[in-house]
This record gives C-alpha cells, structure tokens and sequence, in this order.
C-alpha cells in the first residue's frame, strides 16, 4: 500500500519535471511578490510575477442556486500559460468560461465580484460590459473540437468577419497568418476551401486554435484542449500551447497533471468552487504547502 | 460449462423468433402499400393520357380529365407553402433560440403538439369561419391555401425544432465565443446547418397537404369546375398578377372523390387515374425529402 502511493508519488514528480526550460522566462522568486489575494495559501509561497494580464477578485458565480465558485481570487500573468487544476466539479470550467462570459447563454447564471482585464481596467463579469465585446477580445478553444461545417477558410475567417473585416486581401493574409502561428498551415494550404470536417482530430483542434487566434484575442482560453485527441495529436497541441505563450496570455483548463507540468508556468489547484493553491507550476508539483494539493498531485483522490 | 450452452442456445432462438417477426411485420406495411399501387395502376394507368392531363372534368367519362384538380392542387400548395414555411420557421426558431423557459412558452409547446393532432375537418370549420366569412377571402384558393398552411403548421414547427436541437451545444458555443449575436448565430450557423432538416420537413407537410380533402370541401371547394385560376403573369404592367388568388378551385382528392361518388364503372377509372397522379406527385414530394436529406447528413456530420 504505502509503497504504490511512493511509487506514484514519483512518477508524479517525474511528470512534472516533463516541461522543460523554465529559463528565459520571469520565474517568480520566492518572497518576492505579495500575496495579493490569495485566500488559501500562506504568505511565503512564491505567488504570479507581475506584470499581470488578468485579476479575479472576490469571484462568486451561481447556476441559479448553486454557488460554483467560492471567492475566488487570481493572478494571470501576462503572456504566460496558467493551468487550472482540480477533480472534477471542482469549479475550473466554470472559472474558465467566466472569461468570455459564455455563461450568460444560458439562464440562471449570475456573476459577483470582479475580473479586472489589464491594461484597459475593464471588469469583465461587470453588468455594463457586453459580453460581445470580451467574446471578440478573449478567444476560446473547447474541449472538442468544434470547427464549423464550412471550409477551413471559412472557418478562420468568421471571427474577423464579425469584427467587421471585409477587405479580401486583408481576410487572406489574416487567415494565413492564424493557420501559421496554430501550425497548422501547411496542412492545409492546398484546400483551404475543402470542409474542415475532412480534417483528422488534431488538426481540427488546431484549427480552431487558427480560429480563436484569428483576431488577435488578449487572452486565449483553453477548456481541456486534448481530452478528445490521441497521445500525437495531444503532443502536437502542447508544444503548440507552449510557442503561443509569446503572443498571448493563457489559461487551460486540464484534467491531465502531466499535461499542465509540460505547458503551464503557473497552476492554480481548485477543488470544490474555492482556489487551493497557485504558484508557479514547479512549485506546485514539486513543493506544494497544502496537503489537499500534495494529495491530487500524487493521485490519492480525484 | 453445459448450462450456460443452454442459455445462450435459448438467447440466440429468442433472436431468431424476434427477427422472424420483425421481418412479418414490414412486409405488412410494403405489400399494403404495393397492393394498392398495383391495383390503382391496374385501374387507372391505361386511362392516363395527354388528353387526361389537360381535359376539364366532363360528363363523358372518356372526355374527362383532370387539369383543373392539377392545377388548382399546385396552386394551393404554392400558397400553403408560401405561408407556412415562414410561419413555421420564425416559430420554431423562437421558441428553440428566443423563447425563455417559462410557463407561456410550456403552453404554446403543449398546444403546438396538440395541434398537430386536430383532426383536420376542425381545421376546415375553423377557416370556414375565419377565413371565409370573418375575413370575407371568400371560397377561394387563397383560403383554401391558408386553411392548409394552418394545418400543416404544426409539422413545420416541430421539424425546425427538431432540425435545430440536433446542432450541438460545442457548435452554438464556437459561434458565440467569436462574439457572434443570437441573430448572426442563427443566421450564419443554426438555419443553414438545419436546412436540411427543415426542408424534409417542410415537404412532408406539404405531401400531407396535398392530400387533404376534408378541410377543402368544408370551406366550400368546388366539385366540377371548368376554368382555370387566373395566370399569374400578365402581357401589361405590372406583369404579375394575383388575381388567381381569388378563384375558385378543386383539388385532386376532391376530383377523385367525386368520380368514385359516381354510380358508372368508367368513372371508376378516371378515379383510380386521378389517384396515380395524386401518389406520383406525393411519393415525388417524399423522394426530394429523402434527396434532400442525404445531401445534408453527407455534408454535416457532426
């Protein structure tokens, strides 16, 4: 018994050690950064470096009675990648798609407290942003794939067109330049007007990654990205998660611990609606101060 | 290691009897259908003519055909499908995208499904009343059409509904996510990717309609007429005319049920005829239905 608990608890340190460079990027030192906040952790954890691209504060979200997030307090740096973590039912999709205020779709659902999008200050749950708005400026890729049943053009294009882009040069050199940056390009270069349905799962998520990059969002937003991909297909879309870090600001939601030690810089452990833990990721598969976190890491529950 | 041969020799003769029975019954429902094929084609297939197609009725049965029964059959079947379809369309796309949940809408679904159970002679009185008197339209094709489109309005209904659930939530959400409106969701993704459904549907309601006799003569459809409708072009300005709206009319089934009504044996024929050109133009109706179907399943798939 206690030695299979070891032995996971290894493979889990050896998973996590999967991303590999931290240098190059601002690794949060400890001490450092204030704990501004945080409701869980204690004050010497290493916390998110500045700058910051998002800040949830005091976040409480209902589906109609039921409360799913619990005062929820979050730092998002900028052009990072954040994972969110946690058992399932434990809040972080439903934190996830208060971002681009999907929520508001469907009846019943309310918003309290604040997400502060930087630079601009704007309250994204706020009653007097129109979530049309934040939806054209945060991107989302979902958990399956979920291209429309148009040409792969198309597809890419709609976005831009909702923004308002007419110009047709000016659609076709966007829409190359998203198929790029999703790596996806070459793929598909030679029938961009076939069906996207053509496309094997992979690519389809890639696309939609094209889709969602497509208008240049501030933040992209990723619910569980592979969950419906193979072990190819996954790693494709990790190191593709991983070159996307430079140009925007990340959050994917991941069931998979491994997954977010190979693609986050920072993770947040969530469980039942309230934030556990955050610190850089290393810190939370490494060290992490809340034994609730230690347990999910090392697979004792969830 | 015996017994559980046993079982399965009895689960797999259980299987046999079930299949056994199934294959019974649908060869009840396809030798009805053909036997009354065969018998109207027996009947009537060597009186179908040129002369047939374009004869008034008569009292000769040789010299009569069934150009007005056709024609007015046509025409009343522009008009129900003129109104009903986008009747039927906006109601059901309100009630699956707009309709919030409460109890009007529970009301207005319960009765639109009720609907589509009132025998049809109801909908005859109905449109006795209101179209005919009420609304002073008359006798005409135009009453006759809208008493039809107010029959099969139920089924266009139900089939758009149906059309839209069968979209997935991931595609609405992929649209919504770009920051696309309710409107731009429907109009962009929702009615072209139901079109199919919708347009199965549509012509089911009409194969239903173009049978319809009960309504019709309640409303006061002719039984002999020797005309036809006005044209609906004209050699003067404004070239259209709707002047065909107001006439008089039969339809086929009338025409057949006033031959059959007939004591002679020749008539009988003209019956059975009239009744070949009724099926061929429904099992038509039902065969672009099918068309149309299989072209959207093999575009969309989902």
């Amino acid at each position: 018994m206690k030695t299979a608990t070891n032995t996971r608890l290894i493979q889990a340190r050896a998973l996590s050690l999967g991303r590999p460079p931290l240098e190059g990027r601002p690794k949060p030192r400890p001490g450092e950064s204030e704990p501004v906040g945080m409701t869980h952790a204690p004050a010497n954890v290493p916390l998110v470096a500045p700058p910051y691209k998002a800040e949830v504060k005091s976040l409480n979200f209902f589906y109609g009675d039921f409360q799913a997030l619990k005062n929820v307090n979050l730092l998002f740096a900028e052009r990072q990648v954040t994972a969110l973590i946690g058992p399932s039912g434990c809040g972080k999709s439903t934190l996830l798609r208060c971002f681009n205020r999907i929520h508001d779709l469907y009846p019943g659902t309310r918003y309290e407290g604040e997400i502060i999008l930087h630079p601009s200050g704007a309250n994204i749950v706020s009653k007097a942003i129109d979530p049309l708005e934040m939806r054209m400026r945060i991107g989302m890729v979902f958990q399956k794939p979920n291209p429309f049943p148009k040409s792969i053009f198309e597809n890419i294009a709609y976005g831009l067109r909702l923004k308002g882009v007419r110009n047709r040069s000016e659609l076709h050199g966007r829409v190359e330049t998203a198929l790029k940056s999703a790596a996806i390009f070459d793929e598909v270069k030679d029938r961009l007007h076939k069906s996207a349905y053509e496309l094997s799962g992979g690519q389809q998520q890639r696309l939609c990654i094209a889709r969602a990059l497509a208008t240049d969002p501030e933040i992209l937003l990723f619910d569980e990205p592979t969950s419906a991909l193979d072990p190819v297909a996954t790693s494709h879309i990790e190191d593709l998660i991983r070159s996307l870090e430079e140009k925007v600001t990340i959050i994917i939601v991941t069931h998979n611990m491994s997954q977010a030690a190979r693609v986050s810089a920072y993770t947040a452990f969530m469980y039942v609606g309230e934030i556990v833990e955050i610190g850089s990721t290393v810190h939370i598969f490494e060290n992490p101060r809340n034994k609730l976190t230690e347990e999910y890491i090392t697979g004792r529950f969830g | 290691m015996h017994e559980v041969s046993r079982i399965i020799a009895r689960r797999k003769l259980e299987d046999r009897v079930f299949n056994l029975v199934g294959i019974a019954c649908t060869l009840v429902g396809i030798t009805t259908l053909g036997a009354l094929l065969f018998n109207l084609a027996y009947d009537g297939l060597a009186r179908i003519d040129w002369d047939f197609l374009t004869s008034y009725p008569s009292r000769h049965a040789s010299r009569a055909g069934i150009l007005a029964a056709w024609v007015g059959s046509l025409a009343i079947m522009c008009v129900t499908a003129a109104t009903a379809v986008p009747l039927g369309i906006a109601a059901g796309l309100y009630l699956e995208e707009y309709g919030k949940k409460n109890w009007i809408t529970t009301i207005i679904e319960i009765n639109i499904s009720n609907l589509a159970g009132v025998p049809s002679i109801i909908y005859g009185l109905m449109a006795l009343g209101l179209f005919v008197y009420m609304l002073g339209l008359g006798q005409s094709l135009l009453a006759g059409g809208l008493t039809l489109a107010v029959l099969v309005l139920p089924i266009v209904i139900v089939a758009t509904r149906e059309a839209l659930r069968t979209i997935p939530v991931h595609i609405r959400e992929a649209a919504y996510a770009l920051g696309a409106t309710k409107w731009q969701v429907i109009r962009h993704h929702l009615l072209p990717y139901s079109v199919g459904g919708i347009a199965t549907g549509v012509i089911i309601a009409l194969s239903r309609a173009i049978g319809e006799t009960a309504p019709l003569i309640t409303i006061g459809a002719l039984m002999f007429i020797a005309l036809l409708p006005g044209s609906p072009v004209t050699d003067s300005f404004p070239f259209v005319s709707f002047e065909w709206l107001d006439s008089r009319f039969t339809v086929l089934p009338i025409q057949m049920f006033n031959w059959t009504s007939r004591p002679t044996e020749d008539f009988h024929v003209n019956a059975a005829a009239a009744g070949l050109v009724l099926m061929a133009m429904t099992l038509g109706l039902n065969a672009v239905a099918i068309f149309v179907r299989y072209r959207a399943r093999r575009k969309i798939k989902w």
